[in-house]
């Protein structure tokens, strides 16, 4: 790490990076850590939460310090899109029952990728659901397994009932240029839904 | 840059507690903080911080984002948001939220879209 901003006196440490986030939801081993870290410009990083002191406040955890504890990990990973504008990705965990310690996550997100393993289709159902619910805009990236059976985007579509303006693409978690495109995918996506919302009536 | 660390046993909890003087949560200028939040520490000497607070200044003389920072420090994010909250009380530090693709009352962001779209073609 280097602390070049230190020696420019006249500047505001870094004062003109921006910051913009996409998340990375989907059910239950669905690659999303593997997407994060084949997209990363940097060694992706784990935060691990404590699940007791995420819910409970500090002053609580003293007399439960021997209450056996869950932790959950939170991946994130960095592209540095431009000299001023950093892409941060973040993936949610993947059991739903630790989904709400993320609430607020998706605030300010520019939207979210939600991955499929088509052989479990059922494990994203409430991933889904959830970025309906919060009004996030999002497109579908079905990861392929070598022994997923190569199933026509559509009918994917038809059985998570996904509508016809939201993208179903297939990739690869594991190699970077193909994580990168469904991140095209996803802005572009956004960049249509803001062309119609701008539209004259 | 250091691999994240993690108190191995529950006397995290009391190291958290004494970080914090017991306090429980962000309140204040650090209610709004994010995981994508960048951090970036005002120019000036570091004298009479707390330990964890000066290594928070020191490590965010470049832009690090909240997440970043918890990793390197092995902080969880409410620990963490407890100690940003003073340093921004403090002045020590500047907080800049990630931009959103809408802003209330705005509309879209096209612009800022085009460049993320620019940013991952070039990739
Ligand atoms: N063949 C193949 N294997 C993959 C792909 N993506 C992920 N895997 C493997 O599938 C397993 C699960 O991937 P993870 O990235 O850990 O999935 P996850 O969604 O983070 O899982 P949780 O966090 O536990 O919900 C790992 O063993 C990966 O190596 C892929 O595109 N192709
Ligand atoms: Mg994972």
């Amino acid at each position: 790490m280097d602390f070049k901003g230190f020696d420019r006196p006249g500047r505001q440490g870094g004062g003109d990076i921006r910051s913009v986030k996409v998340m990375i939801a989907g059910g239950f081993g669905t690659g999303k850590t593997t997407m994060v870290r084949s997209v990363s410009d940097i060694r992706p990083l784990t935060t691990e939460e404590t699940l007791t002191q995420a819910s409970a406040g500090v002053d609580d955890l003293i007399g439960v310090a021997d209450k056996s504890q869950t932790t959950v990990s939170l991946d994130f990973g960095k592209i540095g899109l431009n000299d001023s504008l950093m892409l941060y990705l973040f993936g949610t965990p993947g059991q739903e029952r630790f989904w709400f310690l993320w609430n607020g996550l998706f605030k300010g997100a520019l939207g979210a990728v939600v991955l499929v393993d088509t052989r479990r289709l059922a494990s994203s159902f409430r991933a889904i659901e959830e970025m309906e619910r919060q009004q996030v805009p999002f497109v579908i990236a079905l990861n392929v397994f070598p022994d997923s059976k190569d199933f026509p985007a559509e009918e994917i579509r038809d059985a998570l009932d996904i509508p016809a303006h939201i993208p179903v693409v297939s990739f690869d978690a594991r190699d970077r240029a193909s994580s990168r495109d469904v991140l095209v995918a996803l802005i572009r996506h956004l960049k249509e839904r803001s062309a119609v919302a701008v539209e004259p009536r | 840059m250091s691999a994240p660390r993690r108190p191995s046993d529950p006397s995290g909890l009391e190291r958290y507690y004494v970080l914090t003087r017991g306090r429980s949560g962000p309140g204040g200028a650090a209610a709004g903080l994010d995981v994508a939040t960048l951090v970036v520490s005002r120019p000036g000497p570091v004298p009479g911080l707390q330990h964890e607070h000066e290594e928070i200044v020191r490590r965010c003389r470049e832009p690090l984002s909240v997440a970043e920072l918890g990793a390197h420090l092995g902080l969880p994010f409410n620990i963490l948001a407890v100690l940003l909250s003073d340093l921004l009380d403090a002045g020590r530090i500047e907080a800049r939220d990630p931009i959103p693709a809408h802003v209330a009352g705005r509309g879209p962001d096209l612009a800022l879209l085009e460049e993320v779209l620019s940013g991952l073609q070039r990739l």
